[in-house]
């Protein structure tokens, strides 16, 4: 058995013109978590749905436990789904169902599971988030935007993933409930014994999630190692965005007023 | 000099035939997805109500209106030539063959298409589609297929509610307005009124809701960009739908009538 969960290499992907991936080569190993940071626009979200299987890439190859994912059949693709789990950046719950039926909708509609049952499977998981049994019934319109991560972060965990993705986990949240989730997902991952990559700029919670670190820049990973060298990477690039230096080889294209 | 010109019409045909391929490709995969299981039947039951149910008060209040002027204007017609015994032929062939299963579908175009697109291409631009497939459901099984199914199951029952609807208003306007004999109308309605008549209507209603349920799940399904992509993708629903559904009521008046 291979000690990579995920292991990408050479991936490209361009939209239009744009190249946004550029011969990614990644390395997740088994029952880690590794978290990819970089800049706005630099390719995270886009690599992340390559793994996934949303985006087609349009070259390159990715293994999920050294099975070749790219080009592989809907009907294979979706039995490797089934260990997936992924918190999305804005949460997606669906604003037609009841949080409740949010958490177990993988487990009714993907998995088959008697709504009873899955009810229950669903109360569990929102409690494991902090969540009451009244919030069950609310709707995702009702949620803070707190909530509603939370409530993603129950839905992704209710399957019971071997690989559990996060897009963006802390965007948009204050920084209390930004370590709350933060919190919560290391405690779901090692509670499942599950596999997480995420994809963040928030280096507060690459330092609470992470075993192991990338760095993404201009759709060719720059950098990776142990998340705690991260300070310390000896790479200019991972300095200043660790630093948050606007002077530095990474260029914004502004221009003066 | 002639390149420049020709560019842009060169790009806009390619652009054309990309779209056709794609709306091609999305009908035979949705229409696949229609026969095969897993079914979901609690989400057909949802758009059956949904369509047909929530749908009734504006087909109807259509019907009888039409039914209404089709009768005062026909009046005014046949009255000259003393063929006022043709009014009820001319309501109930009017509205069974055509005016019937049109004005319905045009209606859900605007109603069901619309909200379609509208609820689809949000569900697409929140990243909740995305979300599907990660939770290993096929969104044309659960979004698609029941629409479609629903649609082309409802219509014909609507259609076939706006028929009586539509010929009870034309009774309505000659019994009280015009004087017809209330059981002569009733008689002469039955008596004209041909199988194929009905058959033909509820037929097109079909083929209108699948239309209808196509263009909205298809213009939901690949818009893009934010509130503005989805708002787009509710016009060009409805516009398509509706052209769609005239053109095809030509092609099926051509079968069925044609000689």
């Amino acid at each position: 058995m291979t000690d990579l969960k995920i292991k990408v290499r050479g991936l490209k992907k361009a939209f239009g013109p744009k190249q946004v991936l550029n011969g990614v080569d990644l390395d997740v190993p088994r029952d880690k978590s590794l978290v990819v940071i970089g800049g706005s626009g630099t390719g995270k979200s886009v690599l992340i749905k390559c793994i996934l299987g949303l985006i087609e890439p349009d070259a390159g190859s990715i293994e999920i436990e050294g099975q070749e994912v790219v080009g592989m059949k809907t009907a294979e693709r979706e039995d490797i789904m089934r260990k997936f789990g992924m918190l999305f950046q804005g949460s997606a719950l669906f604003d037609s169902l009841p949080v409740w039926e949010n958490v177990a909708f993988g487990l009714i509609a993907g998995r088959g599971m008697d709504r009873r049952s899955a009810k229950e499977v669903a109360l569990r998981k929102l409690a494991a988030v902090g969540l009451g049994p009244e919030v069950g019934e609310l709707v995702p319109a009702e949620l803070s935007g707190g909530m509603q991560k939370r409530v993603a972060l129950a839905r992704a965990i209710a399957v019971e993933p071997e690989i559990i993705f996060f897009d963006e986990p802390t965007t948009g949240l204050d920084p209390i409930m930004a370590q709350v989730i933060n919190e919560l997902i290391v405690k779901c991952v090692r509670s499942l014994g599950a596999t997480a990559l995420s994809i963040t700029h928030d280096m507060h919670s690459l330092r609470a999630i992470a075993d192991h670190a990338a760095m993404i820049y201009e759709g060719r990973i720059i950098w990776s190692g142990d998340a705690k060298a991260v300070d310390n990477s000896g790479n200019a690039f991972v300095e200043q965005f660790v630093q948050g230096r606007a002077e530095g080889p990474i260029r914004m294209p502004v221009r003066p007023l | 000099m002639s390149v420049p010109v020709l560019q842009p019409v060169g790009r806009t045909f390619l652009g054309s035939l990309e779209s056709i391929g794609r709306l091609a490709l999305f009908t035979l995969k949705s229409l696949l997805h229609c026969l095969t299981p897993p079914f979901y039947p609690r989400l057909i039951v949802k758009q059956m109500i949904e369509i047909g149910f929530y749908s009734l008060p504006v087909v109807g209040m259509t019907a009888v209106f039409t039914g209404m002027v089709l009768v005062l204007q026909t009046y005014v017609a046949v009255s000259r030539l003393n063929a006022e015994a043709t009014i009820p032929y001319v309501v109930v062939i009017s509205l069974t063959r055509e005016l019937g299963p049109v004005l319905a579908g045009l209606m859900l175009a605007g109603r069901v298409g619309a909200a379609m697109a509208a609820e689809i291409g949000t569900m697409r631009v929140t990243e909740q589609i995305d979300a599907l497939r990660t939770l290993s459901t096929n969104p044309f099984k659960y979004l698609i297929a029941p629409r479609l199914i629903a649609a082309v199951l409802m219509l014909p029952v609507l259609v076939g509610i706006a028929d009586v609807i539509g010929v009870f208003g034309g009774y309505l306007v000659s019994v009280y307005k015009l004087d017809f004999s209330p059981h002569i109308y009733l008689k002469n309605t039955v008596d004209f009124v041909e199988t194929i008549d009905i058959v033909s209507g509820l037929v097109k209603a079909a083929a209108f809701g699948f239309v209808v349920a196509l263009m909205g799940t298809y213009n939901g399904f690949q818009s893009r960009g934010g509130a503005q992509g989805v708002g787009k993708a509710t016009t060009d629903a409805v516009v398509s739908a509706s052209i769609l559904i005239l053109a095809a009521n030509f092609v099926i008046t051509g079968i069925f009538f044609s000689r």
